[in-house]
């Protein structure tokens, strides 16, 4: 789909193309739109948000929401497995009432919360963000787990495959898809709860909002903002590409 | 061993009353505290009364799964967790004793962990003794009107977060107020536009491809960067309209930017809720000579209604949410409290803030789905969901 021999009109309508190019436009090319902010905002001394590059805030952004997602999917995926075998079934219940629960609080209202308990800083954003996402992660971890049709489980057992066999070569290849749905809703709201972490102290895409609410700077607030619709919008429709993938593989 | 659910959440909390603070206590609101173990904490016969149900609690990985020892687990958990409340109001008196005004004494990480370890073992073991979701809540409801009795009481008033309360009564009355003002004046002209443009998704297939493209980019805007992109139109706007009010600040582009997060859940599950009515109903409905419009508002509408109720609790909990980011532009609410506390380092105020939100969403949750189970239970089982 993405081979050389694209035409120039699928490249168009390509979401995930044609929002990348925005993105590295938008990144890159910031500090050039300045004389245009200046016109745009006449009344402003300074037009651009220049504290930081915005390659580097980008950067940082995407660090907090990698590492946050990636330590929410080992610890969340690994919880859904768990209480999916015969052993963890116990604690079934108490997952799924802390997931259903915690998906309720507001992220932002946790985020706030983990300042009292760590202090300022990126560490409570990256445990507040990496607590947030495992519920999604956990709750369809266990929903895709839970769809496997136990023919299919059976039929694996009955061909003499092992329990870490019929889990790694059957249950989570089948369960991919919707596991993924849960990871895509995890690093979405991730995007979203890292940009407000500026008020606790990170340093992400929010830093030049938050500066600009501050201090009445429209044009450093919409810079920011720009930037990080996009870089949502680019991560949700690579989600979408590799979700079209996945499923596609996992029908095989 | 019967209950190993039990017995982790007793290891939890029994890790965290030797080795973490139970209480932090600080000379005022800006200094870090000084630690309170919960050793230090019991105090008299009343203190020892209160973890009473912690001892209980220790036994209840051990008893036998019946309706009595599962009853006992659920009173033990809920107890206890309602007794470290009462602990915390009663030692912060005492340490407010001898101190000056503006001593502070704070919830610590280990009433945390064994507040939540002692919740979380009754609503298990309620869900052991067969209760559903709502039978869950109530156990957790119990909870907190205990906690809720001892607030109404006075007893908690020396605890730091309610010092900061009566310092600003009317402030956070106004904030709650105003909050929950935001939440409806977005859930008007999200329910006035999306349910028709919910059934139109459901009558007609182009409506739902054009629309929900659309409703899902804006849900993936984080919600700080919709609150910035619209205020610099709505500022323009107000500038070439003089005398309207409009302004790029404040509750206005709030209620745009909720308005429109809300649109997804309404007019989505508006349009499955309708496609879900079996097509057989609908026939014989009009079998029976049914009008269009009795056919709509007969077997439509109230087959329809659990599926719309998810919708709407969706967007109500998301919309108490982004009504505290809403703070950042200055529409107020909680999230003024709360972004108040993080700007000043104030933590007690951070508190007062993101507390009062978090309990905002969790009641609308909970009334929302007692009113989905309540929906669900007038139109009878549905069909495909029966129970095997």
């Amino acid at each position: 789909m993405t081979g050389a021999g694209m035409a120039p009109r699928d490249f168009l309508t390509d979401r995930l193309m044609l929002g990348l190019v925005v993105l590295v436009a938008l990144v890159l090319g910031m500090p050039s739109l300045k004389p245009l902010f200046a016109t745009l905002f006449p009344r402003l001394d300074r037009p651009l948000y220049e504290a930081e590059s915005f390659v580097s805030l980008t950067l940082d952004h995407m660090a907090l929401v990698g590492a946050s997602s990636l330590a929410a999917i080992m610890l969340g995926g690994g919880a859904g497995i768990a209480v999916t075998r015969p052993w963890g079934r116990e604690f079934r219940g108490l997952l799924e009432t802390v997931a259903t629960m915690g998906q309720t609080f507001p992220p932002v209202a946790v985020l706030a919360l983990a300042v009292p308990v760590m202090g300022f800083g990126p560490e409570p954003a990256l445990i507040a963000l990496t607590l947030y996402a495992l519920l999604p992660v956990v709750e369809n971890t266990v929903a895709g787990l839970d769809g496997v049709p136990a023919p299919v489980l059976d039929s694996a057992r009955g061909l003499g495959m092992g329990p870490a066999e019929v889990l790694f070569r059957v249950e989570l290849p089948l369960a991919a898809p919707v596991i993924l749905a849960g990871i895509r809703t995890a690093v979405i709201i991730n995007v979203g709860t890292a940009a407000i972490a500026s008020t606790v102290g990170a340093k992400t895409l929010g830093l030049p909002i938050i500066v600009g609410l501050n201090g009445s700077n429209q044009a450093y607030v919409i810079q920011g903002a720009l930037i990080v619709a996009a870089l949502a919008v680019v991560i949700d429709a690579g989600f979408d590409r590799l979700a079209g993938w996945l499923t596609r593989w996992s029908q095989r | 061993m019967h209950n190993r659910v039990a017995l982790l959440m007793v290891l939890a909390a029994a890790v965290a009353a030797m080795a973490l603070p139970f209480l932090g206590f600080a000379p005022n609101r800006l200094l870090s505290g000084r630690p309170v173990p919960l050793w230090a904490a019991v105090q008299g016969l009343g203190g020892a009364a209160a973890l009473l149900p912690g001892l209980v609690l220790l036994a209840t990985p051990f008893l036998r799964p019946t309706r009595a020892g599962i009853g006992l687990t659920v009173a033990a958990g809920g107890l206890f967790t309602a007794g470290l409340v009462w602990l915390a109001g009663a030692q912060a008196a005492a340490l407010a004793q001898g101190a000056s005004a503006a001593a502070r004494t704070s919830f610590a990480s280990g009433f945390w962990v064994m507040a939540a370890a002692g919740l979380l073992t009754a609503i298990d073991a309620a869900r052991r003794l067969g209760l559903g979701a709502i039978g869950r809540m109530a156990v957790g409801g119990a909870v907190a009107a205990l906690v809720a009795l001892q607030l109404a009481s006075g007893h908690l008033d020396a605890l730091s977060i309610l010092k900061e309360y009566a310092n600003r009564r009317e402030i956070f009355a106004d904030a709650v107020l105003r909050h929950a003002t935001l939440v409806v004046a977005a859930l008007v002209p999200t329910l006035l536009i999306g349910i028709p443009l919910g059934v139109a998704a459901h009558r007609v297939q182009a409506v739902g491809r054009a629309v929900f493209p659309v409703l899902n980019v804006v849900q993936t805007v984080p919600s700080i960067a919709l609150f910035g992109l619209l205020m610099a139109p709505l500022a323009a706007l107000g500038a070439m309209l003089p005398g309207t009010g409009i302004s790029g600040v404040g509750p206005l582009p709030a209620v745009i930017a909720l308005t429109l997060y809300s649109l997804l859940p309404i007019v989505r599950n508006t349009a499955v809720g309708l496609d879900g009515v079996p097509a057989p109903v609908r026939e014989a409905a009009r079998g029976m000579g049914l009008t269009p419009r009795q056919i709509f508002l007969r077997v439509d509408l109230p087959l329809a209604l659990p599926v719309f109720l998810s919708g709407l609790r969706i967007t109500v909990v998301q919309a108490v949410g982004l009504a505290a980011v809403a703070a950042l532009i200055g529409a107020g609410g909680l999230g003024a409290i709360m972004f108040q506390g993080l700007f000043a380092n104030a933590l007690d105020l951070v508190l007062l803030g993101a507390v009062p939100v978090i309990l905002l969403a969790v009641a609308a949750d909970a009334l929302l789905s007692i009113g989905i189970a309540a929906a669900t239970h007038s139109i009878g089982v549905l069909p495909g969901k029966s129970a095997p």
